[in-house]
């Protein structure tokens, strides 16, 4: 900003009037601009997300007809009840499983896609993407048909390997997997993007010296590819973490959170007992469960942002 | 000392070694055309489903015979779902909100990334990290307090909100924005000072310098954004499942799943049609438009 602020002494005497005139009253009112280009942002996210994350703190300490004060009320009637203790496992199960996979796999196609000439790579990295692209609640019905009791394909396919008719969404265990297999193949792509365009940037000279040093391939892998990708590898799963632990629509449609609330996660049961059971101080405090993930992602994604800021 | 390098130099191994490079290159390709085609089969495998339910009549559905393969493909689910006013009703209420929330994104989102890259003022780096943060809040976490929210707002002012789709356009940009403005401010980073020090000393205006220089300039960054906040709003699914009830006000998304379902009564080959149809327009974006949507994917993590 300083460069502004000399620039004006450069100009010649000689100059319009006019145009200097011009230019020290853009100068003079910058500040007062910049604060009207920004105030529909700041104005938008106090109201739409600031006000109503710390509402949802009031909410959470309010009875369920929202006339009185519980305090900790509904956080002691939560920690009470088994269903919460089982939403809470499989929140964890779901994020951290799906979030493992989903990285793997990226890594995995990635370095395929990677691998083979640059001519092809568009067209499969094109195939690819297509389940990041596709609305998650339209593909996921697709999932619900392909997963359909009497009428699964998958199942129709199986049969001929021998194995019997799986109860995709019938049964506990079967109906986690489910949701999980969804959720990677939904974001597996988005992984498979970022870690694509981080390996190009690794300088071709590295691997080079790694093959000159006698390294074989997962050596290239474990001290070349992984340290250079690491910030990359850091952020992407940090992101996708929060996305998977705040998932919704994936498990409200494929089960929406049956059989018997065994795929039930915080959105989908803060949902069910906020809007549906209509308790919505209940909801909240669920809801407010999501808050530490969010919070530790926040500090480490700060200080990621501030140690960027000073190599700049 | 010589000796040594006479010896690493011996040609016949070094000829060996480079065959044998030459061939694990060759199978390493192999190996990874064929993970390749495994990992597309699984990808492509729910949207091919889709189109291949979406081509067969009721009948042919119930009848259970090869699910991957159609016998009699018919239209017909395409021409009562195109023929139906539910339908176009979702896909009409879709559309504008989708293309009114890109409108207020671009219009809150490019002035600001705008002032965050080039007028420092108090507390814009602040600012500019808060944007992101905000981005990482999610709509699970707010949907329940809006919803209050809308709903005090209803009985203070007479307003009613709830259950209108013009209620969306007040919500969706809370998920757009951020993000907008994160890419934004990164592309306009990306612009040479000295490209609007000497617009300025040309006698322009701080907004002749954005819609004359800067607009120009970061269209690549401006389309990316374009498309993730079209995707976003498209593809949006909790809030108007939360905010809208009355079939007349759903988008499609929520239309498709709470109308087509009817109860337990599912008409498969209905709802696919609806799905693909529902996936149609971000798909045809993507097909046309793929890098700027690969390069508005990487922009937000590579670029801050």
């Amino acid at each position: 900003m300083v460069d502004f602020a000399l620039q004006p002494n450069s100009v010649p005497e000689t100059r319009a009037k006019r145009k200097r005139a011009s230019l020290r009253t853009a100068l003079k009112r910058k500040s007062t601009a910049a604060f009207l280009m920004t105030l529909p942002l700041i104005l938008l996210i106090s109201i739409m997300v600031i006000y109503p994350a710390f509402y949802s703190l009031h909410l959470a300490t309010l009875n369920k007809s929202m006339q009185r004060f519980v305090g900790f009320g509904n956080f002691e009637f939560l920690f009470k009840r088994e269903t919460f203790w089982l939403v809470v496992k499989q929140s964890c199960i779901f994020a951290i499983t799906a979030v493992v996979f989903k990285a793997l796999i990226g890594f995995i196609v990635a370095h395929f896609v990677h691998n083979i000439p640059v001519k092809g790579q568009r067209k499969w990295r094109g195939m690819l993407l297509v389940p990041w692209v596709i609305p998650p609640a339209m593909s996921t019905l697709a999932w619900l048909w392909l997963f359909d009791p009497s009428y699964s394909a998958f199942n129709y396919t199986l049969s001929f390997f021998g194995i019997g008719p799986i109860p995709w969404t019938g049964d506990a265990s079967w109906a986690r997997f489910s949701v999980i297999l969804v959720n990677i193949w939904y974001g597996a792509p988005f992984f498979m993007i970022m870690y694509l365009a981080s390996l190009k940037s690794v300088p071709e000279q590295l691997y080079e010296a790694a093959a000159i040093d006698g390294a074989n391939w997962w050596q290239r892998i474990w001290y070349v590819t992984l340290p250079m990708m690491r910030n990359i590898i850091a952020i992407t799963t940090l992101f996708s973490l929060i996305v998977t632990f705040a998932n919704f629509d994936i498990v409200r449609i494929l089960t929406s959170g049956g059989p018997l609330d065994h795929t039930h996660i915080f959105a989908t049961w803060a949902f069910r007992v906020g809007i549906e059971g209509g308790d919505i101080p209940l909801g909240a405090s669920v809801s407010l469960f999501m808050f530490p993930i969010l919070a530790i992602a926040a500090v480490f994604i700060l200080r990621d942002i501030n140690k960027r800021g000073n190599e700049a | 000392m010589t000796s040594t390098i006479v010896i690493d130099k011996a040609a016949p191994t070094r000829a060996v070694k480079y065959g044998s490079m030459s061939r694990d290159r060759t199978w390493a390709l192999r190996w990874s055309y064929f993970f390749l085609t495994l990992f597309a089969v699984f990808s492509l495998v729910p949207p091919i489903y889709m189109l291949i339910t979406s081509l067969k009549s009721s009948a042919e559905i119930s009848a259970a015979t090869n699910p991957w393969w159609v016998f009699h493909p018919t239209l017909s689910n395409y021409v009562e779902l195109l023929s139906s006013n539910q339908f176009l009703t979702f896909f009409r209420n879709s559309a504008f909100v989708s293309i009114f929330v890109v409108t207020i994104t671009m219009l809150i989102s490019i002035p600001a990334a705008f002032a965050l890259s080039r007028m420092r003022f108090w507390g814009s780096a602040t600012l500019a990290t808060g944007v992101f943060l905000t981005y990482l809040i999610p709509d699970s976490l707010l949907f329940l307090p809006l919803f209050k929210m809308f709903a005090v707002f209803g009985d203070w002012t007479g307003i009613q909100l709830i259950n209108r789709w013009y209620v969306l356009l007040f919500v969706y940009p809370t998920l757009t924005v951020p993000f907008c403005t994160w890419i934004m401010i990164g592309y306009f980073a990306s612009i040479p000072k000295e490209l609007d020090e000497a617009a300025i000393i040309d006698g322009a205006s701080w907004f002749q310098t954005l819609t004359r220089i800067f607009i120009p300039v970061a269209m690549p960054g401006l389309i990316a954004a374009t498309i993730f906040a079209f995707t976003v709003s498209w593809a949006q699914f909790l809030y108007p499942l939360v905010f809208t009830t009355s079939t007349d006000q759903l988008v499609l998304p929520v239309g498709i799943i709470t109308s087509l379902i009817k109860g337990d009564v599912f008409n498969w080959g209905q709802i696919m049609t609806g799905a693909l149809l529902g996936a149609a327009p971000p798909l045809i974006i993507y097909a046309f438009l793929m890098d700027y949507y690969i390069a508005g994917l990487t922009a937000g993590a590579t670029k801050g």
